[in-house]
């Protein structure tokens, strides 16, 4: 399958396995997606190969940094006509608790598109949606 | 303490954290206040299948783990100081096969913060990224002694 087609096969189905395993970054921390209606879940799986802090022990913050920032790029294929992958401009990431060894979450909102930059807001969270572990925020070029 | 005590007290800390490791994170230079590790290059971190260019994620996880790890070139006594914030410019995409280095200072030590910059680059060509970060300083006794011993090499 090429890119196009798998993106395609994406939209229509909402099984986000294939995209996946066409990018080697999300298939190394392990990312996965779920669709529910439009809105989408990223998920990032517990595993000891992302963990950075050995006495809690917790994620590295990096590893809950390149979730959120593939999520956010990943949330703006989705949404875009585009068929390639955004480059990313900067991102700026806010900790604010431990990432525990569990399963973390992710969630995306397009705060605002022009027809160059998309700004993308991306909060992560473990326990509850309500006690996110970081947030951050990203631009995006869209143009070719 | 010399470079050697700070290389070494690095490379040991690094080893402790399992992202390091599976990035192959190593030391290429410490001195007082100033840090550069190698990320090498490696298809299993590409985010763009097409280019073969590694993903940002692994730049941030290689500045991350420099901004936090100059922290120990720059004090005496080994702390463990968690990332406040973190914000990552991307000036241009790394270079496929080709390993990237990150070089982090501390710019300023205060009783409860120490802010970062980093730079992120192939060697002997232009800047990939430059990050600033913000990291709370929580004092030695947040860690357990076994840990800062095995950090600071008084575990023999």
């Amino acid at each position: 399958m090429t890119e196009p087609e798998i993106l395609r096969y994406t939209r229509e189905t909402g099984d986000f396995s294939r995209m996946l395993q066409s990018i080697p970054y999300a298939a190394f921390i392990g990312l996965e997606c779920d669709q529910f209606g439009d809105d989408l879940i990223f998920r990032l799986p517990k595993k000891e190969q992302n963990l950075g802090n050995p006495i809690l022990p917790a994620i590295h913050g990096g590893v809950i940094g390149g979730f959120m920032e593939m999520s956010a790029a990943l949330y703006l294929m989705m949404s875009q006509e585009s068929m390639r992958m955004p480059r990313i401009v900067d991102f700026s990431l806010d900790y604010l608790r431990a990432g525990l060894n569990r399963e973390t979450y992710a969630e995306c909102q397009l705060t605002r598109q022009g027809n160059r930059v998309a700004n993308v807001m991306i909060s992560a969270w473990q326990k509850s949606r309500s006690q996110p572990i970081a947030t951050a925020r990203a631009h995006f070029l869209l143009e070719d | 303490m010399n470079d050697e005590i700070r290389m070494n007290r690095v490379t040991r800390f690094i080893e402790t954290l399992n992202q390091a490791k599976e990035l192959g994170l190593s030391v290429a230079e410490a001195t007082k206040g100033s840090l550069t590790l190698c990320l090498p290059y490696s298809s299993r971190i590409i985010g763009n299948p097409d280019t073969g260019v590694i993903h940002g994620g692994a730049i941030t996880t290689l500045m991350d783990t420099t901004s936090g790890s100059v922290i120990l070139c720059a004090l005496d006594e080994f702390e463990l100081c968690p990332t406040l914030d973190l914000r990552v410019d991307y000036m241009r995409p790394a270079e496929p096969h080709k390993p990237v280095y990150a070089r982090a200072e501390t710019y300023k030590i205060t009783r409860n913060i120490i802010f970062t910059r980093c730079e992120a680059f192939h060697k002997g060509g232009e800047t990939i990224a430059n990050c600033v970060g913000t990291f709370m300083r929580i004092g030695p006794d947040a860690l357990p002694r076994a840990y800062r011993d095995l950090i600071s090499g008084d575990a023999e």
